[in-house]
């Protein structure tokens, strides 16, 4: 179990809103250094307020709770985010002095290396999000918000991406909150998978290989209110 | 099964259908050529009477003797400097204006108002003044480009500063860029098409300007030698300053849409 020094996040109490819509209801959560932790909920049920919340990023909404989060924090968002008009490298060490031999190592960890001076228009979806993890990593965060950022590629791309995404965090050790709102991928690359239904955790699942990931998955689909055979 | 290696031509251009199609070479020449052509025409069926329109070919030995007596080069070279000084005062003015009203509200509170009363206001309407203040020399013509040049500069540079993706802006808060890296990463590469398609309105206004200018007690330029001409009812000469100002306006044009495809090579569009 964790104990206070082991904290890296830890969030109390927090509250979201949006008029007189509550988004996040008084909402505890920690985790772990070097922890991956998914997050899944149906769509408004709060998982991109609460990353927007860590990362800082929602100075302008309503609400009022705890938030500690360590000074380094890496946000990849869904859409691989790029600047159209900085190549491919400058993207990667953005708002980095001298970082240049650095992202060019990112690159090439995500097998993008030959690449540096590219428009990033002229690179496919998986690949501009593949310059946005290097973006992320090469910070060396503590921290890795991830907010659905595989949404968009294909289900092909996606898996690649989980087994770079899996390499990457075992190289570089970040605590991870990935967004999402697929089932599969959360048991794919979470240790701890999480629930958000209307703004509270209503459900935690440990992928320690201790039970069988169907039975885990069946549980997690009915905290999403899944039953039966149906599936969104 | 049998795999179709070649695509018959009929699909090919049907794909193609929503598209401008290829690139054509020395595409803006086509237009003014064709203008040309029926100027000609005109001329040589007598469709056209020389006191009304000179013919093309009277226009360019005009401007043979012109350039052989050197008033030409003279005149032109007055004109371009007052255009190249008006822009240089013109631009950065612009320029900054908009930078100040773009990044900030209060900057927009102070800036914006007057910009778009200037804007309002026709410049003929400001010449009376401007005589006054600044009597008829240089200094009045050079004034009077500038203000007309940094009004579509701030116009469109503005709009491209406020058209910039918040996602960016976001991104910039996330990777913790300052105010000065984000100024150089962010807002001036984010605004450049903006500020280029600026350029293109205010190199064509900077002689439109001229114009005005040169046509009020000058005694030198591209305007002066027109209105001289028009003294002596030699519609030559004025034709060879209108064709001069158009060759101006249509080069300089040109050059800034050079400048814009290298400097935005980054964009795919349907220009491509």
């Amino acid at each position: 179990m964790a104990t206070d020094t082991r904290r890296l996040i830890r969030v109390e109490a927090l509250t979201r809103r949006y008029g007189a819509r509550t988004i996040l209801d008084a909402l505890d959560l920690e985790i772990e250094p070097g922890e991956f932790v998914a997050l899944l909920g149906q769509s408004g049920s709060g998982k991109s307020t609460l990353l927007r919340a860590l990362a800082g990023l929602d100075g302008d909404v309503a609400g009022d709770g705890l938030v500690e989060v360590p000074a380094q924090v890496s946000v990849v968002f869904q859409d691989a985010r790029l600047l159209p008009w900085q190549r491919v490298l400058d993207n990667v060490v953005l708002g980095l002095d001298g970082a240049a031999a650095r992202g060019r190592e990112s690159l090439a960890e995500v097998g993008l290396a030959g690449r540096e001076r590219a428009w990033p228009n002229e690179l496919s979806g998986g690949e501009q999000q593949r310059v946005a993890l290097a973006r992320s990593l090469v910070r060396e965060p503590r921290l890795l918000l991830a907010d659905e950022p595989f949404g968009a590629l294909d289900a092909l791309t996606r898996v690649k991406m989980h087994v770079l995404l899996r390499r990457l965090v075992e190289q570089h050790r970040p605590a991870v909150l990935l967004v999402t709102h697929d089932v599969d991928e959360a048991i794919a690359l979470a240790d701890r998978v999480l629930v958000l239904d209307h703004g509270r955790i209503a459900a935690e699942q440990r992928l320690d290989g201790g039970r069988r990931t169907t039975e885990i998955r069946a549980e997690l689909l009915r905290a999403l209110g899944v039953t039966g055979e149906e599936r969104t | 099964m049998t795999l179709v290696a070649t695509r018959p031509e009929a699909a090919v251009r049907r794909r193609r259908r929503l598209r401008p199609g290829p690139r054509i070479t020395l595409g803006f020449l086509v237009g003014p050529s064709l203008l040309l052509a029926l100027w000609s025409v005109a001329s040589v069926t007598g469709l056209l009477d020389p006191r009304f329109l000179s013919a093309p070919w009277t226009v360019v030995t005009t401007a043979a003797e012109l350039i052989e007596s050197g008033r030409l080069q003279d005149n032109l070279l007055a004109s371009v400097r007052r255009v190249l000084l008006g822009l240089a005062f013109g631009i950065p003015l612009g320029t900054l204006l908009a930078l100040v009203s773009g990044l900030s509200r209060w900057g927009e509170a102070v800036i914006d108002g007057p910009v778009q009363i200037k804007r309002a206001v026709p410049a003929l309407a400001l010449m009376p003044l401007l005589i006054l203040w600044l009597g008829i020399g240089e200094g009045m013509k050079v004034t009077v480009i500038a203000l007309g040049v940094f009004v579509p500069i701030y116009v469109h540079t503005h709009n491209g500063l406020r058209s910039i993706d918040s996602r960016y802006v976001e991104l910039a808060e996330t990777v913790g860029l300052g105010r000065g890296a984000f100024v150089r990463k962010v807002v001036l590469p984010g605004a450049l098409p903006g500020f280029l398609l600026g350029m293109r309105f205010a190199v064509t206004t900077a002689w439109l300007y001229l114009v005005v200018a040169e046509l009020i007690n000058s005694t030198t330029g591209i305007g002066y030698m027109m209105d001289l001409a028009r003294t002596y009812g030699q519609t030559d000469v004025i034709l060879v300053g209108i064709v001069l100002y158009g060759l101006l306006g249509l080069f300089s044009d040109a050059g800034v849409r050079l400048v814009e495809r290298r400097a935005l090579s980054w964009r795919r569009t349907l220009a491509g």
